[in-house]
């Protein structure tokens, strides 16, 4: 357990320190890729200080820290409003959206990899198979155009894009919802599998136990715990996929405000963004790593 | 006969390449009389909003995005296996220091890395796959180090080791072999992956620049005509699943036939 948590940090510093680095990556002078050549010296001067750029690297280093610890995230370039706040106003509708396409993922990945499962080797197991394999490969700028082309444009069911209308959600929710359900399905069912094979699932049948209970009662709970890591990993991931989804569909979340501040070259605004998901995906991963110890008590910390 | 359909589709888009390279097609050439047009005998798929042949774009696009992930894979690969060999054979706090360094690039999400890097350096081609190599290696990293260490053990190894072999010998003759056909299922995938990344990033407007073709840009001006010119978006779509499916698909026959193991969620 020790040993996690010293781990735990260790990735925390290195995610803050890759971060703050990224502002020094620019090639050449970031004020002056920033503001453009045209600025005046007194304006670059003044960037230069506000950024702290003028000042040794460590000490750079230390005082981001320091305000970081604050919730003080520097302010937009271009607009001079606190990034804190800009966060704010953008990140709801970025966990609202992951929200929505986890549980979509949920609602259609788990009952289809049931239902694969308690088909094996049919045809309609190979069917859902051979669905859910191939098109969890399929990038959301894929699958986000060709949705939006069927649904919005020929069907004309659902708003391109924009977050005006209550029904946008659906189309990014479902672009980023549907990668997810398909790994949900081959995880499911593969678990699924293994469990019914287990002695405990002889028994109860030998019991006399209706195959509803055997299948939801004593089978689904063993095959839950990889399901359980499965949903973990694939939650950061939904959060990082955010990024090209919001772009699609003109979703005001944290990935558009990503994309926008690099298209406006505001780089304390990317730093920001980078930073909020990844630390994000940091801590989504860390519960759902205790809670995976929880559920199975099999699993001791000291293992690793 | 469905075992062929992958290898069949990626020697037709090798062959279309070839073929539209010897033709000369370049899909750089502006037409402003066939603006969006829809598929005919002069544009047989079309052409985008500067009138620009869709058919010709794609294949140039398949050539860049081709040889952009390629060369990455090469990069990526060589620096994660360095990484992993080092880590897996020393073990220790060697081990100890490169796997935390590994886990803090993997704290990040895997675009969002090569999204920031590309973000910072700017774009253009260069500096796309010098972000997609800085995200990249660290699958490598961990699938030979995981090998590695259990390779160190085997008798053939130790043997050599007790008859004096230098460690650049024992990594590069005795355990590097043993590698060889998972390391090959691995940049399988990875090449579609990559693929996909630089797709994502020009997607972004990270990548690569204009005129040049690429099927991200492709499918992000499809996005903006959409109305107008369906068939852009959806030909450039179409033509990038086939060609993620076939690689993809290639990739599982090679684990099949080769005979790995434990790649299935990698």
């Amino acid at each position: 357990m020790v040993k996690r948590i010293v781990s735990f940090c260790i990735v925390i510093f290195g995610v803050l320190l890759l971060t703050f680095l990224l502002i020094h990556l620019v090639p050449g002078d970031p004020v002056e890729v920033m503001l453009g050549e045209s600025a005046s010296t007194a304006d670059r001067m003044q960037l230069r200080e506000d950024l702290g750029l003028n000042q040794p690297l460590y000490q750079q280093f230390g005082s981001y820290i320091a305000k970081l610890a604050h919730g003080d995230l520097g302010q937009s370039i271009h607009t001079k409003i606190p990034i804190i706040e800009l966060i704010k106003t953008r990140y709801p509708a970025t966990l609202k959206l992951a929200a929505l396409s986890l549980i979509i993922g949920l609602v259609i990945g788990i009952p289809l990899g049931i239902y694969a499962a308690l088909k094996a080797n049919h045809w309609q197991d190979f069917v859902v198979t051979i669905i859910s394999v191939r098109f969890s490969a399929m990038p959301a700028f894929w699958l986000g155009p060709m949705l939006m082309l069927v649904f919005a444009v020929w069907l004309g069911w659902l708003p391109v894009s924009g977050m005006e209308s209550n029904s946008s959600i659906i189309l990014p929710a479902v672009t980023l919802g549907f990668g997810l359900s398909a790994i949900l399905t081959r995880m499911t069912r593969t678990s699924l599998l293994e469990a019914l094979n287990e002695d405990f699932i002889r028994t109860a049948r030998a019991k006399g136990l209706s195959e509803k209970t055997v299948i939801i009662r004593h089978a689904l709970r063993a095959a839950l715990l990889p399901i359980i890591t499965i949903v973990g990993l694939q939650t950061g991931s939904l959060l990082a996929g955010t990024v090209i989804t919001e772009t699609i569909f003109s979703w005001d979340g944290i990935g558009r405000l990503l994309v926008e501040s690099i298209e406006k070259r505001d780089y304390p605004v990317t730093q920001a963004c980078v930073l909020v998901v990844a630390l994000s995906y940091v801590l989504v991963n860390l519960c759902t790593d205790i809670l995976y110890r929880f559920a199975d008590p099999r699993v001791k910390f000291s293992h690793d | 006969m469905i075992k062929r359909i992958p290898v069949a589709l990626l020697i037709f888009w090798l062959a279309a390449v070839l073929i539209g390279g010897v033709f000369g097609l370049h899909g750089n050439g502006i037409d402003l009389n066939a603006i969006l047009a829809t598929p005919s005998a002069q544009h047989w798929l079309g052409a985008d909003d500067l009138g620009r042949d869709i058919l010709a774009r794609i294949l140039k696009g398949v050539e860049i995005s081709f040889s952009v992930a390629v060369l990455t894979t090469l990069v990526t690969m060589t620096i994660g296996v360095l990484i992993g060999l080092l880590a897996g054979f020393y073990g220790g706090k060697v081990d100890l220091i490169l796997m935390q360094i590994t886990d803090i690039f993997l704290a990040f999400p895997g675009m969002l890395l090569a999204i920031a890097f590309a973000a910072v350096l700017g774009p253009g081609m260069t500096n796309l796959m010098i972000a997609l190599c800085i995200a990249g290696w660290v699958s490598y990293a961990r699938l030979t180090r995981g090998q590695t260490l259990s390779l160190r053990n085997r008798q053939h190894v130790q043997a050599a080791e007790s008859l004096g072999a230098s460690v650049p010998r024992l990594l590069i003759k005795h355990i590097l072999p043993l590698l060889g056909s998972i390391l090959i299922v691995e940049a399988t995938y990875s090449l579609a992956s990559i693929m996909i990344a630089e797709a994502s990033l020009s997607f972004l407007g990270l990548g690569i620049q204009a005129p040049n073709a690429s099927w991200g840009a492709m499918l992000r001006d499809g996005v903006r005509y959409m109305l107008v010119a369906p068939h852009y978006v959806l030909i450039v779509g179409l033509s990038l699943m086939s060609l993620i499916l076939a690689i993809n698909l290639l990739g599982d026959q090679l684990r099949d036939k080769l005979d790995v193991r434990g790649l299935e969620n990698a």
